[in-house]
């Protein structure tokens, strides 16, 4: 069978526009907005029911915006239909540090600061290395020792009064920190062809994967101190975030292990062939490329994590979710639960976007490398 | 056992395989073979998919495990000791049909992390000698790029570096041009013919009878995992002795 060239269907939808073969690619003309919002029976349907949604939320602007109260001093002034910001503006360090002696705010401040130091120098992964790591080390620790104090005419402040932000920042930070790298293990033992460690790690993964949050969560902050010996105790702190880790590395082993499985079996041929050592080519060949293959779940895991924190709540551990909460209780101020909640939310809202940002940042870097 | 793991001896043949068995399951890949290649030889290694040639080179350093028999290569036995099979690698190098470079390092860290990993070569050494066979391979100017911006034909010549990088004394060739375009094939092939003339002793598997021709000293026509037949070039191409070997010739030279 053969065309003639003219009628080739293909043929006549190029000769259709003839500029387009003198001056490269055709420019695209723009679509007239009325067809955007109205082309068809589907835009015209989202086109209605966005304006809709619109017109919905119209009272809630009116709430936030218009009628709301910025700043006062006085109280009493709030609480007359609009949003009281001013409860905000008048509790913000006691929502960000919680019961943290004020005078002494400025070192979960400090903490904060340090936390947005090291990720800003951690974002570009030519960064990425033992140094980085051992900065990171270091800077924990500085958190931690800032926080306590005890040291250097520092006034020694008890965990029970640590609060807030810096409280949330550092149970996400550590239990993803903490939980990577118990994660890589029960993923390499999960995969492993020795029967013991793959059972050990499908029996960890599973019984954590298959218990809730809070039950966990219950279980490290009531029941592990009765079963420690008498004169033992962990830190209420410690504890919740030993159930954080342990929580973050089930959920993170099972996404490393899909990416362990992305691997072809050729990489590791290769790495023995060359006479590699098993345990270098699974550290620098093979999950490097796992990693890479997974870097969206892990984001995603990474974003449940930093919102499970505020689980610790339930535990009486005071992160900023817990110190919101009871900063709308005050008497004084007309119950802003709201105000209180929908501040704390921004907050998260914007620790969780940056996350996500730097993911898709970060998954199109790997794909520019990988120009298959 | 230990000196011979250390320092081979002068007299024994570079590959020795006697009666070698191997099976999948239940089915045989490989029946009694043997073969014995000196130092500096050429072996080319051909015969249909499933013959058993791949899994034969593959058993020579230890990608698989034969069942019965003896596999020596400069005087090591392959046996379960990690420590013989270490030592096999280490003098082994091989190359592989998808080339299997690492896709998340550079070209020069394919060639240099692999010595620094298995040998505890300092860096910069590493890197002077990825350089120095990278030039080699004359692909130099690419060592800053990833393996997934080269050609196959690239990448291939990056791979016959990347072993070279581990001064085999053997190398293994498993079907390496199979996956490549056919325009790429010849860059590839002459990389391997300049090879066997510097004097490496190598074993190829490939169904490119012009190498073979031209490069091989013996070879080898395998068919359900038996060795056939095994001669020289000239008599293995205009007067092959078995039924089988003629067929396949006839098969694949039109």
């Amino acid at each position: 069978m053969s065309w003639p060239l003219g009628e080739f269907p293909i043929m006549t939808m190029t000769t259709a526009i003839p500029a387009a073969a003198a001056d490269g690619p055709p420019k695209r003309r723009r679509t007239p907005i009325l067809q955007i919002l109205f082309g068809d029976l589907l835009a015209a349907g989202l086109t209605v029911m966005t304006g809709a949604l619109v017109l919905a939320l119209l009272p809630a602007l009116r709430w936030g915006v218009l009628d709301a109260v910025w700043s006062t001093a006085d109280p009493g002034r709030c609480g007359a239909g609009g949003a009281c910001w001013a409860f905000v503006a008048a509790k913000i360090r006691f929502i960000l540090f919680g019961v943290y002696p004020a005078d002494e705010q400025w070192r979960p401040l400090a903490v904060i600061g340090l936390v947005l130091a090291m990720v800003l120098v951690s974002l570009p992964p030519r960064h990425w290395g033992r140094r980085l790591l051992t900065g990171w080390a270091v800077a924990i620790g500085a958190m931690l020792a800032l926080m306590w104090g005890g040291f250097a005419g520092l006034p020694f402040v008890s965990t029970a009064n640590w609060g807030g932000l810096p409280v949330t920042l550092l149970l996400a930070i550590l239990s993803l920190g903490l939980g990577f790298p118990v994660a890589v293990t029960l993923a390499l033992g999960r995969r492993s062809r020795v029967p013991v460690p793959r059972f050990l790690s499908v029996l960890v993964i599973e019984t954590i994967r298959g218990m809730p949050l809070v039950g966990l969560l219950f279980i490290s902050s009531i029941m592990m101190p009765l079963l420690l010996p008498a004169g033992w105790s962990v830190d209420k702190l410690g504890r919740t975030l030993a159930a954080l880790t342990i929580f973050a590395a089930a959920y993170l082993a099972e996404v490393i292990r899909g990416g362990l499985q992305g691997v072809p079996g050729g990489q590791m041929e290769a790495a023995r062939a060359l006479g590699i050592p098993v345990w270098k080519a699974v550290w620098h060949v093979v999950l490097p490329q796992a990693i890479q293959k997974v870097i969206p779940p892990l984001t995603n895991t990474a974003i449940v994590m930093v919102k499970n924190t505020s689980l610790v709540l339930i535990v009486g551990v005071f992160d900023m979710l817990s110190a919101a909460r009871t900063a709308a209780s005050d008497p004084v101020w007309p119950a802003p639960y709201a105000e209180s909640y929908l501040f704390v939310g921004a907050v998260y809202f914007l620790i969780c976007f940056a996350i996500s940002l730097y993911a898709r940042w970060l998954e199109g870097r790997v794909q520019e490398k990988d120009l298959r | 056992m230990t000196t011979s793991a250390t320092a081979p001896a002068a007299t024994s043949p570079a590959i020795l395989i006697e009666a070698v068995d191997k099976w999948y399951g239940t089915f045989q890949v490989l029946d009694q073979v043997s073969l014995t290649v000196a130092t500096g030889e050429r072996i080319v290694v051909c015969g249909p998919s499933g013959s058993g040639k791949s899994t034969l080179i593959r058993c020579i350093n230890r990608l698989e495990e034969h069942q019965a028999g003896r596999i020596a290569v400069n005087g090591v036995e392959l046996t379960d000791s990690v420590r013989n099979i270490d030592a096999v690698r280490r003098g082994v190098g091989m190359v592989f049909q998808h080339f299997n470079l690492f896709p998340h390092l550079s070209i020069l860290d394919n060639c240099a992390l692999p010595q620094m990993l298995a040998r505890g070569t300092p860096r910069r050494e590493a890197e002077d000698r990825a350089m120095q066979l990278l030039r080699r391979v004359r692909i130099a100017e690419q060592a800053a790029k990833f393996p997934g911006q080269l050609s196959g034909g690239q990448q291939q010549r990056v791979a016959i570096a990347r072993a070279l990088c581990m001064e085999p004394q053997v190398m293994l060739f498993d079907e390496p041009t199979s996956a490549l375009d056919p325009e790429m094939v010849k860059e590839v092939l002459e990389t391997m013919v300049s090879l066997a003339e510097d004097g490496m002793t190598m074993i190829v598997v490939t169904h490119e009878m012009g190498f073979a021709r031209r490069v091989a000293d013996r070879v080898v026509f395998m068919d359900t995992g038996r060795i056939v037949e095994c001669a020289g070039p000239d008599e293995f191409f205009d007067s092959p002795r078995h039924e089988r070997t003629r067929s396949f010739l006839h098969q694949i030279l039109h």
